[in-house]
């Protein structure tokens, strides 16, 4: 039963196949078995999970079973689950049991999900390796020696190495696409305030947006299903209709309008993901879609813009952990000033420091305008940009990253050479438009992935195509060799 | 935009981050580099652009003033790294 | 050369909300430390913040009855600083956009004129926790149950010249906001709260002085003290040459005097930036329209009404028309005892007196407005004096019961009947010979002030209930008869 889709996992639980019981226990055994060479879990919550599924089980049993009921899924360790650890891949919160559950976490517990457990990120979510992480990096399970992407990817990791149909993630640049690309899954990063972001840690308050990660369309749309909705505890969280993502999944193609930025065709992109992106193209074009050329010039501005952005908010987010209510407190300090420096100094890993001192740097007096409110500026430029394109087209397709997968510790001595990678992903997030990235093909045995982008809430449209897509091809049926 | 080891001190200490003495030269760099790419930005004119802070031009949503959290001290100090009587614990501040 | 100062104010008043302004903790003052600091007030890793309708509502009412433009787009910031008791590291607050924008009060002057304070803004801000220092040998304890309390922060113009202009502005803005019931006005607990900006300068000068912050001074005595005491200071230190550093001040009650907060080793850097977690604030014509219809009579209106309705003094008029309770407690005397002037008198005075001693509110005196109102109906009808009336008073408010019932039960009533009167004339005249004829003897233009000799026998005479008139006019016929036979 393992290596089926959530999807089918449903038809099974639901045909009584298999129980939800039967189905937990065989993904326990096999996180137990094989994440030691994946470190894709930070924490495995077998005794939550078991009790989740032997509740799931009773609700069919008793009639009450709902499309989600039963099916196992893992969190990325960025959600507050209550009484399990919450560590957000950094030292400084290895000690913290969440007292509370994040509203995604609720929302799937009131669907009758099972949480296998916690995994693994980039520490804080930033990074783009999950070498960041306090917990050591997780694998590719294509290569082990390469990295999954980031920051949730012990998420796509642990779904393309086959130990759980489902994961959620979260995107602040990048962090659901590129990681998902890597590791040749799908991922979806929804419209900025689709998904509630309470109880998910913040990195980046105006970027961050969590999102579903499976291994097809369908599978991340049955999550959508659960995760996407009003929260009155968010205030940035949208007050508008969910649909059911699935219903729309089927319909035809004909008359779709794809547009190709040329600025993400350029030569600096490894020429074998060019080949594998525009191969798939021609296979919507075969689906009845259209395509034109169409032009983002300010692309080139979204890395510059999100590296003020994104770790200014990162800076003031990150004050809280400062060892007085929760989380980490350094040993004997003198004084408060000794206990806030060295508890944030020895919580913090470096490439979280590095951004909180950007962040703090680019907020102070002086250089407010210069880099802040610039930055603002910038990205209303780059929205306009989306804004502009997508009154021509339907979807914006282009690749999800610039490499496919590299080896671990290969950039981890040039941040900015790190940064890169994100190119084509972290515009999306300025705009806050959804985006998914989903498998079409590999460069020298290593997964491509193919980005999808479209409207303010258009979620559907993605998804539809992305469905539209795997129904005719089957680079989202390839799995690593075990 | 290049920075020293004395801008890397002061910023540090304003995120009230220890960074060890022997590590301030590569911060001083890669902060270096990271506000190098940033500066991208200078080369174009936004004189005329609203900054933008939030993706959509939303609004806040007001909630209406009810009591809805009771007292939870003993469940939320669980976290914590040093309680007494109640009050979390801090070296003395000296005002 | 002559010296003047330079006062601006900031004033932090609690919003009465219920609950917090971005979460859904109690405000309510005197709980156990951090039994009312929720998930959100203590920044656990994840929450986030939903603006509290009520405190929108609070301040824009504020900013009405000031006159003040309202902020149609207000944007909250953050505030970035570390301290124990701010949890996230940061305050909410409202720098580039505030709520409420220019505005002014008018405030009294002891010469009996008025002077417009210009109020440069107000904006909406959460309150910290508090640092217990005292509690524990080395360590600090930290009560969050604070953190989260709405406060609207008032700045004014550095327009007030004196300590006690200073506090006559501070007793404005604490009359407008206890008012409109968005502040409980408690200064003691720290609902009302005050810091002094104040420089000097030599007068004619334009340019101001360096100016110090007193920080938190929380009565109006300790306000008129402190700024006292520091344009003194400022204006010895200048004269003996010294200059004024820019600086934070604390005031210390008990010695009256500020000193120095120990200076911060950087100068602030608070790296304000707009909320991410929170959207604008946006609030159209029809909401304001809809606030400004209700809002209540406020002070100024109500002096001017009490001096034209009830032909009272300025002075009498502004006492009574500062607190709504106070005037409404007025009001309600003035009516059933249909006199205005009496009323005015006895609750400023006998009425104030008690509260003051008893430090009780108004709302909570012994002697409701009702039954002073039925005290007073008696001093009017004269069936008491106003000397026996103090007594019955005293009498009300330990709860003896209505005035009716204490002049009925101690026989209080006033002696009326000529007749006992008169006997009681003729038995102080018949047992005073000397002074009778000291009167009988004294130019008649000196016999007036001597009658009160006799006036004080016979009401002693009488334990106060004789009527005074009548004693008085009865006492004049018979010493003059004496004088002139």
């Amino acid at each position: 039963m393992l290596d089926k889709t959530l999807a089918e996992l449903a038809q099974g639980l639901a045909a009584g196949e298999f129980s939800s019981t039967e189905l937990t226990q065989s993904y326990l055994d096999r996180i137990k078995a094989e994440d030691g060479a994946l470190n894709s879990f930070i924490t495995v919550t077998e005794e939550q999970a078991l009790s989740q599924a032997q509740a799931a089980d009773q609700r069919r049993a008793a009639g009450d079973a709902g499309p989600f009921t039963g099916l196992p899924i893992a969190h990325k360790d960025i959600f507050c689950t209550e009484g399990v650890r919450t560590s957000c891949g950094s030292r400084m919160l290895d000690n913290f049991i969440s007292p509370y559950n994040a509203t995604v976490i609720e929302n799937f517990n009131r669907a009758g999900a099972v949480s296998l457990g916690k995994t693994n990120m980039d520490e804080f979510a930033m990074g783009s390796s999950n070498e960041s992480s306090f917990y050591g990096p997780a694998r590719n399970p294509w290569n082990t020696e390469c990295v999954p992407g980031g920051s949730s990817g012990g998420s796509a990791a642990a779904i393309a190495g086959g130990l759980v149909p489902g994961a959620t993630g979260t995107d602040t640049g990048g962090s659901i696409r590129q990681p998902a690309a890597l590791c040749g899954i799908t991922g979806l990063k929804p419209t900025y305030g689709r998904v509630s972001r309470y109880g998910m840690i913040a990195y980046a308050s105006s970027l961050d947006q969590g999102g579903p990660m499976a291994r097809t369309a369908e599978d991340t749309a049955i999550m959508l299903n659960v995760m996407a909705g009003f929260d009155p505890k968010d205030s940035t969280s949208i007050d508008k209709a969910v649909p059911d993502y699935t219903l729309t999944l089927n319909d035809s193609l004909k008359g779709l309008k794809i547009g190709l930025p040329k600025e993400y065709f350029s030569d600096e992109i490894d020429p074998q993901i060019t080949a594998q992106v525009q191969a798939a193209i021609k296979e919507f074009e075969a689906l009845g879609a259209t395509v034109k050329e169409v032009s983002l010039p300010n692309s080139h501005l979204a890395i510059p813009a999100y590296y003020i952005i994104a770790p200014a908010e990162a800076s003031s987010n990150l004050s809280r952990f400062d060892g007085v209510r929760y989380g980490y407190r350094c040993n004997d300090p003198v004084d408060l000033e000794d206990m806030y420096k060295r508890s944030r100094g020895e919580g913090f890993g470096e490439e979280v420091k590095r951004r909180i001192m950007v962040g703090t740097y680019a907020l102070s007096e002086g250089f407010y305008d210069a880099y802040y409110k610039k930055a603002l500026q910038i990205r209303r430029l780059i929205q306009q940009d989306f804004v502009n394109v997508l009154t021509e087209v339907d979807i914006i397709m282009g690749p999800t990253t610039p490499h496919p997968a590299f080896k671990l510790g290969e950039k981890t001595s040039d941040p900015v050479a790190m940064y890169m990678e994100d190119i084509f992903t972290i515009s999306l997030n300025l705009a806050g438009m959804p985006g998914m990235s989903i498998p079409c093909g590999f460069a020298n045995g290593l997964p491509v992935g193919l980005q999808l982008i479209g409207n303010y809430f258009a979620e559907q449209r993605l998804l539809n195509a992305a469905h539209q897509f795997q129904q005719a091809t089957e680079w989202h049926r390839q799995t690593p060799a075990r | 935009m290049s920075l020293d080891r004395s801008d890397v001190e002061k910023i540090a200490h304003l995120a009230r981050l220890n960074i060890a003495g022997q590590d301030i030269q590569e911060y001083a760099e890669n902060l270096s580099s990271i506000l190098d790419l940033v500066d991208q930005m200078q080369a174009i004119n936004t004189d005329d652009i609203a900054p933008m802070a939030h993706p959509m031009d939303a609004i806040q949503r007001l909630r209406i003033d009810e009591v809805t959290e009771g007292n939870q001290r003993d469940h939320l100090q669980t976290v914590a790294p040093a309680v007494e009587a109640g009050l979390f614990q801090v070296p003395k501040v000296i005002e | 050369m002559e010296w003047e100062a330079v006062i601006g104010l900031e004033i932090h008043a609690q919003l009465a909300t219920k609950s917090k302004i971005f979460s859904g903790a109690s405000t309510a003052f005197g709980a156990e430390p951090n039994t009312q600091a929720c998930a959100v007030d203590l920044a656990l890793p994840g929450t986030l913040p939903v603006f509290n309708a009520e405190a929108l509502r609070m301040a824009v009412l504020f900013g009405l009855a000031i006159d003040a433009e309202i902020g149609y787009t207000s944007v909250f910031d953050r505030k970035n600083y570390f301290y124990p008791d701010l949890p996230k590291g940061y305050q909410t607050s409202q720098l580039f956009h505030p709520i409420v924008g220019t505005g002014h009060v008018d405030i009294e002057l002891e010469d009996g004129t008025t002077k417009r304070v210009g109020v440069t803004r107000a904006h909406l801000e959460e309150d910290a926790g508090k640092s217990l220092h005292e509690e524990f040998p080395s360590m600090t304890g930290i009560d969050l149950n604070r953190a989260g309390t709405p406060l609207l922060e008032i700045v004014s113009e550095p327009d007030m010249r004196s300590a006690e202009e200073a506090v006559a502005y501070v007793k404005k803005i604490h009359s407008i906001v206890t008012n409109l019931g968005i502040c409980d006005g408690n200064m003691s607990q720290g609902s009302f709260r005050c810091d002094c900006n104040v420089s000097v300068r030599y007068k004619g000068e334009e340019k101001f002085g360096n100016r110090t912050e007193t920080k938190n001074i929380n009565s109006f005595r300790f306000i008129e003290k402190a700024i006292k005491g520091e344009i003194e200071r400022q204006i010895d230190l200048l004269e003996d040459g010294g200059t004024i550093t820019q600086e934070t001040r604390l005031y210390d009650a008990n010695k009256d005097e500020t000193r120095s907060m120990r200076s911060k080793e950087e100068a602030n850097d608070y790296r304000y930036f707009p909320c991410p977690d929170l959207l604008p604030i946006v609030i159209d014509d029809e909401y304001v329209e809809k606030l400004r219809s209700t809002l209540p009579e406020l002070p100024d209106a109500r002096k001017a009404r009490f001096i034209e309705q009830y032909q009272l003094s300025e002075y009498d008029a502004m006492v009574l028309s500062a607190y709504r309770d106070l005037s409404h407690y007025f009001e309600t005397t003035a009516n059933i005892a249909a006199d205005a002037k009496l009323a005015a008198n006895w609750v400023m005075g006998e009425l104030s007196k008690h509260l003051n001693q008893n430090d009780t509110e108004i709302t909570a005196s012994p002697v409701s407005a009702e039954m002073l109102g039925g005290l007073l109906l008696r001093i009017k009808d004269n069936t008491i004096t106003g000397k026996i009336a103090k007594q019955v008073f005293e009498a009300m408010w330990a709860g003896e019961g209505s005035a009716d019932e204490v002049i009925e039960a101690k026989g209080l009533k006033q002696v009326t009947d000529t007749g006992a009167i008169e006997a009681m004339v003729d038995e102080v005249i018949a047992a005073n010979k000397p002074q009778v004829d000291q009167y009988v003897s004294a130019e008649p233009d000196k016999r007036g002030k001597m009658i009160g000799f006799f006036m004080g026998k016979v009401m002693q005479a009488s334990q106060g209930k004789a009527n005074p008139g009548q004693v008085q006019g009865l006492l004049k016929q018979k010493l003059d008869a004496l004088a002139n036979s």
